[in-house]
Formats: structure tokens, C-alpha cells, sequence
């Protein structure tokens, strides 16, 4: 079943001069796929992640999430959208610094305001636990390791159970051993939860483990 | 911990003021210092306005009839072929009393309006006192003192003496302390006056009052209106003012034209009167909201300097906010609820700091000398102040957080995300 369908996908930069950034992109995503998008510095992975997370509305052709025509959208009804059906992870954490972890976890799914405080303080824990960081909920999050503190990133963006995940360079800041451990929890998700993630890469290492890669190449999929 | 979706970005703008105690203590100080100054200022500006106000209108009538001796004389010629060419070299004013025609009759009329609370006859001259070698110049006011006290509210300005014992005594006189202090006189004493035609006439001082203007107490003496009218030698008709209270005293203006026209004699309002008095108003007015907005602009760069500061450290949460969801409109709520915040609280502390200033400044020893009778600052607490004070703190404030607000909503989250 498909989760993420594109077609026809181009984008321009402008600046410095026009230049045509991705080429006619059609792509189709299954739920419960894990797929690397890969391709050298510049051919445009993370230029078409951000069109496909809905961030970037300055594209021709159309995208479709979760059943749903996302082209032509106002910024609200995107912002909304992502919300719902979109969780990110970057290459750094951005943990807000004031908040604890267990605070920072809840924020998407207060802001989506459809379960109780309690509830879903209760599914934060769950997911900090499933996580393996659920002892230090109620620390700062700016008091822990740069691999715990990703691993907060990965809670936070399944705390509204999205259809997709997406991430920019997920293990970019990470140790090996952090590497490993952020790639067997994507493993464990898509497998067990037919958890949807899409990681922009440039790990060929981590890319090959994933179970689909498009390979990227002057704005076209090659592979 | 927080609820719906406004508690969630209001919890997000307390952290962010409370993650920055200094900063926003800070900010908080300009708006307070603005709203501080306001209070006091505009407290002590128009509780100075009042008192003057106050004693300037208790001591003068809304309307006063009299007759204008420099009214310009039309020749007979002029009167008869109005229109031709005529021209009278050096004309001097004509001899005439300074009588009112008809006072008591007008009085009777004008007592009869709804708009009048109250009318006087008054006959005012100059005199001579003579206390000893002393002699001093002045003005003696014959009037009924009665008639007088409903008006002016003489007996609560009296001194010594009551105001009923000039009724008792033909050749009574209450008299002004300012004066009665340069002639070295008291209750009891005699004095002579004598008038600019020549008479003489031995008073006796039955009460000292204080109006609390040194133009009226430095010169002025009362007496009954027939004591005046014996020592000039005039017939008991002789009156030369006639003093209004109005019930509403802003209709004067109108009120006196009415009347001059009617009884073609000169009737002044308190307006025209007041002229140079109202104009200072005016303009003490003006200084104070200048230098009251003034302090709150400084105070709202204060506000946009440091929410410029804090969305420029906060970029990356700001980013990801919006990448989770937040709206640009929640972003914007969220820096708006923070310069609110700033501007409320600012404004609160503002408000106690201009009342404690008030308090102190109201306490403060201060000497009015001879002119007006004060010995500390004239203070208006007024609500009506401190509720404009808190709506131009929270304005300012307001305005001032917009412009870094809606830069904060505009911010392009993946500008900032995409790592490299």
C-alpha cells in the first residue's frame, strides 16, 4: 500500500542563477518501507526531502501523502498536516534546550491537542522507553549524550504516530556505536510497527542495510 | 503540566522569559521606568492644574457684569449717518460712573434662569487703609456677605472672626490676611480708608479670610455693600459688578454673550478672564504626555531590541517548532505572549512605583511664597491616570513585539535545518 506517491516532481534555484535543482521526480513509497536516499553532495536528496516533507512548497508537480494532494496547500493546513502524519529527525537533535525530555517528547502531540495531558504523558513514556531513555525523562535534555539526546529525537517524532518519518542525515553527528544503535531502532520500527522512514544519507554503509535505496544523480533517481 | 494549545504556547513564552531572568527584568525596568515617570508626572502636573484651577474658580465668578469704561463712544454724527467720513482727534472718556443700570433688576431677572445657581451685586474701589504712619493701597468690596458665602464659599476661607459679625457692625470690614500682615493689624483693631475722591471713614476689622491667592489677600478688604456705597457717597442703587455661578460652568462662554446682548453691558466669562491661566494648562499638559510617550518609545526599543535578541538565539527551536507543526500564527503568538507578558507585568510594577513617587512627592515640603498659599506638592491620584498608564505600557509594548514577531513567523525552517 502505498503511503507517499510524487509526480512529475521539478524545482528550480534561482540564486545565483536559475538552475534546475531536481527533474521530473516520480517516486512511490510503501508503508513500512525503509528507504535511504542517497547520491553525492549537491544532487539534490535533501532538496527532494524537503519538498516531500511539505516544508518546501516551491516545486512543480504534484505530491500526495497518506492519500492526501498536498500541491497548492496554505502553510496552515501543511503545518497541520505535517503535525499529524510527519515526524522529523535530523542531523542534530534540536531538543529546545528549557524543556525536559519528557516535556520536549510531548510537545508535537500537545500541539495536535486531540489526547489529554495524561495520555499523552503516558505514551511519551512509552516511547522513551521503547527508546531505552526512559530514565531520563525528567532531566533537562540538554544534560544528556549526543546519542541519547538523538534518541529523544526519534521519540519525539513517533510521539503522533506518523505515516512517515523522515530524517536528513540521521547518524551524521553520531559515534559508531550510536550509529548502530539509531539504525537498529529505524530497523525494529519499520519491521515491527510498519513504521514509514525515509533517511537522506550519505552513510553507503548505513544505506546499504535499508531495504530500498534511490540513488540520486544531477537532480534525477538513477537507481 | 499544560493543556490546550493556547497553554502550550503561553508555557513556551514563559520558558523562554524565565530561561533569561536578567534579560527580561531588564525589559521589564524600561516599561516600568516609563510608566513610573508617567504617573508621577501627569500626578503632579494636573494635581498642580487642580489646586490653581481650584482656587482660581472659587475666587472668580463664572460671569461677572460690569461696566467697560473703555467701551469705544460713537459720535453723534457717526450715529445718525453711519457710513460717512468722520474723525474725532484725541476724544477722551467720558466722565461717568462705573454703575451697573438696573442691577437689582437684572439680578432679578438672571436669578430666575435654571442654569444660575447664584448672583451678587458687588460695588468694588479703590481705597487708601490707613493703620499709623502706615498707608497702603488696596481694594475695598462692598457686597452682601450672604449672597457673597454662597458664591465664593467665604466662611471656610475665614481666618479668624465668622463672616455673620460684618452683618452686625455697620462699620465692619473682614479683611485680607496678606494685607492685614502688612498693615500689622488684627481682629479688633480700627483702621481708616480713604477713597481716591477724598472721603475718609474709620472700620472696624471683625474677620481676617484667605483666599489663598496673593492678588486678592495682599489687597483685598470686605464690607457690606451700603458701607461702601456711604463712604463714595453714592445712593443705595450705586453697584458697579454683578458675580454669576453657573450650576454648569462651561456654558459661561455662551451664557455671557447672551447677556451682554441683552442688558448691553460688558459680561466677562471665566474663560476670557482666565486666558493666560487656561493656556499654561494647556501647555504643562502637552509637556507631560511628551515626556511620558517619549520614555515608553525609549522603553519599546528597549522590548524590540531584546525579542530580536532572543528569536535570533532561538532560531533552531524556532525551526523545529515549525517543522513539527506550529503554525507561523502559533510562532508569532508565542513571541507576542512574551512582549505582553514584558509589557503587563512592566506596567503593573510601573504603576505601584508611580504611586509610591506620588505618595513621596505629595509629602514633599514646598513653599508657595506670597503668591499662592501652599506648603506641599498638590498630588492627583486620579484611576483615570494609572488605567491610561497600563494601556500605554501594554500598547507600546504591543507594537514594539510585533515587528520581531511576525520576523519570528516568517522564519524558513529549512534554511536553518538542513544540516551541512
Amino acid at each position: 500500500m502505498e503511503v507517499l506517491a510524487t509526480r512529475n516532481i521539478s524545482k528550480y534555484f534561482y540564486e545565483p542563477e536559475k538552475f534546475q535543482v531536481l527533474k521530473d521526480i516520480t517516486l512511490t513509497i510503501n508503508r513500512g518501507e525503509f528507504l535511504s536516499l542517497v547520491g553525492k553532495s549537491g544532487c539534490g536528496k535533501s532538496t527532494l526531502m524537503y519538498v516531500l516533507s511539505t516544508m518546501d512548497t516551491d516545486y512543480e508537480g504534484e505530491l500526495e501523502i497518506a492519500g492526501q494532494k498536498l500541491t497548492g496547500k496554505n502553510q496552515d493546513t501543511l503545518s497541520a498536516f505535517r503535525n499529524e502524519h510527519i515526524g522529523f529527525v535530523f542531523q542534530f537533535h534540536y531538543l529546545l534546550p528549557e524543556f525536559t525530555v519528557l516535556q520536549n517528547v510531548m510537545i508535537p502531540a500537545l500541539k495536535r491537542n486531540k489526547f489529554s495531558p495524561e495520555e499523552i504523558e503516558h505514551k511519551a513514556m512509552e516511547r522513551l522507553k521503547t527508546l531505552g531513555v526512559e530514565q531520563h525523562a525528567h532531566k533537562p535534555s540538554n544534560k544528556l549524550s549526543g546519542g541519547q539526546q538523538q534518541r529523544v529525537a526519534i521519540a519525539r517524532a513517533l510521539i503522533n504516530d506518523p505515516d512517515i518519518i523522515m530524517c536528513d542525515e540521521p547518524t551524521g553527528n553520531l559515534d559508531s556505536y550510536n550509529t548502530h544503535l539509531v539504525f537498529d531502532i529505524f530497523k525494529q520500527l519499520t519491521h515491527e510497527y510498519k513504521q514509514t522512514i525515509i533517511a537522506v544519507t550519505h552513510d553507503d554503509e548505513f544505506a546499504s542495510k535499508t531495504d530500498r535505496i534511490v540513488q540520486m544523480s544531477d537532480g534525477h533517481i538513477v537507481l | 503540566m499544560f493543556g490546550s494549545r493556547f497553554k502550550l504556547t503561553l508555557e513556551i513564552a514563559k520558558v523562554h522569559l524565565l530561561s533569561k531572568p536578567k534579560q527580561t527584568v531588564i525589559a521589564m525596568l524600561g516599561v516600568t521606568f516609563g510608566i513610573a515617570m508617567f504617573i508621577a508626572l501627569v500626578g503632579l502636573m494636573t494635581g498642580l492644574n487642580d489646586f490653581t484651577e481650584e482656587i482660581t474658580m472659587t475666587s472668580s465668578p463664572d460671569i461677572h457684569i460690569y461696566k467697560d469704561v473703555t467701551s469705544p463712544r460713537p459720535t453723534i454724527l457717526q450715529q445718525t449717518s453711519p457710513g460717512s467720513l468722520t474723525w474725532v482727534h484725541h476724544q477722551k472718556p467720558k466722565n461717568e460712573l462705573t454703575k451697573v443700570r438696573n442691577a437689582y433688576r437684572i439680578m432679578e431677572l438672571i436669578r430666575k434662569n435654571e442654569m444660575v445657581r447664584g448672583v451678587a451685586p458687588a460695588l468694588s474701589s479703590q481705597v487708601f487703609y490707613n493703620y499709623g504712619p502706615a498707608q497702603l493701597n488696596g481694594s475695598i468690596l462692598g457686597v452682601d456677605i450672604l449672597e457673597e458665602d454662597k458664591l465664593f464659599g467665604l466662611k471656610s476661607k475665614m481666618k479668624e472672626g465668622r463672616i455673620e459679625e460684618l452683618l452686625a457692625t455697620r462699620e465692619g470690614i473682614i479683611m485680607g490676611q496678606g494685607l492685614a500682615k502688612k498693615l500689622d493689624v488684627k481682629k479688633g483693631n480700627r483702621i481708616v480708608i480713604t477713597t481716591p475722591e477724598g472721603h475718609t471713614m474709620t472700620l472696624k476689622i471683625v474677620g481676617i479670610f484667605q483666599m489663598g491667592i496673593g492678588v486678592v489677600d495682599n489687597v483685598r478688604c470686605y464690607a457690606n455693600i451700603g458701607t461702601v456705597q456711604t463712604i463714595l457717597q453714592q445712593d443705595p442703587s450705586y453697584v458697579t459688578d454683578i458675580n454669576i455661578k453657573l450650576n454648569d460652568r462651561h456654558l459661561a462662554k455662551k451664557y455671557a454673550a447672551e447677556l451682554e446682548a441683552k442688558y448691553n453691558t460688558k459680561a466677562e466669562d471665566w474663560e476670557t478672564a482666565n486666558a493666560t491661566f487656561l493656556t499654561g494648562v494647556i501647555i504643562r499638559n502637552i509637556i507631560t504626555y511628551a515626556v511620558s510617550v517619549t520614555l515608553l518609545i525609549v522603553a519599546g526599543f528597549g522590548i524590540y531590541n531584546i525579542l530580536n535578541m532572543t528569536i535570533y538565539n532561538k532560531m533552531k527551536d524556532i525551526a523545529i517548532l515549525k517543522a513539527m507543526g506550529f503554525a507561523g500564527g502559533d510562532v508569532r503568538s508565542i513571541f507576542m505572549i512574551q512582549s505582553l507578558i514584558i509589557g503587563l507585568i512592566g506596567a503593573m510594577a510601573g504603576l505601584v512605583i508611580g504611586y509610591i513617587l506620588s505618595v513621596l512627592i505629595s509629602k514633599a515640603p514646598f513653599n508657595g511664597g506670597d503668591i499662592i498659599s501652599l506648603d506641599h506638592f498638590p498630588v492627583n491620584f486620579d484611576p483615570k491616570f494609572y488605567i491610561i498608564g497600563v494601556v500605554f505600557g501594554v500598547i507600546t509594548t504591543a507594537v514594539a513585539g510585533y515587528m520581531p514577531s511576525r520576523k519570528a513567523s516568517r522564519i524558513d525552517p529549512i534554511e536553518i535545518l538542513r544540516g551541512q
